[in-house]
């Protein structure tokens, strides 16, 4: 944590505002009617899972760059109760809960 | 405005709030959490409060954070957080035909606040847009009303995290529940195969290309999966009616 302001990483989150204006408003921004190509459309619906799974995936298999080689690495144990329960309950608190439930213990209690 | 008096004192912002308190202790429980995920990633606390307060989308919040934290270039950063928003361009195509008669400030502001959760309980109770001025009003008052309360719930516990996980040792690892913040909103879009295909795709890709500069490996993900399941609904049609 550092006290002083950073302005580059001000502008960038003010830009994160842009995006969520951008996004949530993006075909009312104007009040002329258009639409995007069909097959734009269609990619829409994949890129979302695409974008988490490629920020969340490496967050849990790499350490300092590299793919994990052991096993015993309590962010792979956590992420793996979590996605399950997820898919037994559909609930992404639940989801949080049990993750930090098995994740903790082993990262705190063995070092993993 | 979204908290126009007439929006207010309309009996619809009431029952857009009452449908939307039920959703607010898991509102406030994510936002909780992301606010302490933001915080323990290693950003400012100044620049996470900054983040919580303008930006107000918790999973493109989660996943720009460590790449802020990276030093990601700015479009590295804002092409994430736009793919992550990309559920919400489908939305606004839906939303368009309610907000259309509005000035744009106000059409802006409303669509600004609307999260998943009130996009989701206000097509439900109004699943086509009305036609009259009165029903017109009704509806800008149930938005109202609902995300009232979801900018309450979500906002207040968010500040309360980054605040109170500044007293917390990075050695816990709480930033931990950020990343299985965005695995459950990841399982939760995985309803069909071609997106599951998309999941996978995308995790080798970016684990393949981790060695890029500037977390290039994410952009480049995306764009090999998107192309891949383009490609793989010609092998096999996708069922119709997804977009939504």
């Amino acid at each position: 944590m550092n006290a002083d302001i950073d302005f580059h990483t001000l502008a960038i989150i003010c830009g994160l505002a842009c995006v969520t204006v951008l996004t949530r408003c993006f075909f009312f921004l104007s009040s002329k009617s258009w639409s995007l190509p069909a097959w734009m459309l269609r990619g829409l619906q994949y890129a979302p899972i695409a974008a988490l799974s490629a920020v969340v995936l490496p967050e849990i298999v790499m350490a300092q760059g590299h793919l994990i080689t052991t096993w015993m690495d309590a962010r792979v144990f956590g992420a793996v109760a979590g996605a399950l329960l997820y898919f037994w309950r559909r609930d992404v608190l639940l989801t949080i809960v049990v993750g930090m439930a098995v994740y903790l213990p082993l990262h705190l209690g063995l070092g993993w | 405005m979204f908290l126009q008096r007439a929006n207010r004192v309309h009996a619809e912002f009431r029952v857009g709030a009452a449908e939307m308190w039920p959703q607010a202790p898991g509102m406030a429980a994510w936002g909780l959490m992301t606010g302490v995920a933001m915080a323990k990633s290693g950003m400012g606390m100044l620049e996470a409060l900054f983040m919580a307060l303008t930006v107000f989308a918790g999973s493109s919040q989660l996943a720009a954070t460590p790449l802020l934290v990276a030093g990601a270039p700015a479009w590295v950063v804002l092409a994430t957080a736009f793919c992550v928003n990309l559920r919400f361009v489908v939305f606004s195509l839906h939303l368009r035909a309610y907000l259309a008669h509005l000035p744009w400030l106000e059409r802006i502001s409303h669509g600004y606040l609307t999260t998943d959760m009130t996009y989701v309980l206000f097509t439900r109770r109004f699943q086509h847009p009305a036609t009259d001025a009165a029903g017109r009003r009704a509806q800008e008052a149930y938005l109202a009303g609902s995300n009232s309360v979801t900018w309450v719930s979500w906002m207040l516990p968010s500040i309360v995290g980054v605040v109170l996980a500044n007293f917390i040792p990075t050695a816990w690892g709480l930033g931990f529940a950020g990343i299985l913040c965005l695995l459950g909103i990841q399982c939760s879009l995985a309803t069909t195969r071609l997106r599951l295909l998309s999941a996978a795709v995308a995790a080798i890709a970016a684990v393949v290309a981790y060695a890029l500069p500037f977390k290039l490996n994410i952009v480049v993900a995306i764009a090999v999966a998107v192309l891949i399941c383009l490609g793989a609904e010609k092998l096999r049609p996708a069922p119709v009616g997804t977009a939504a």
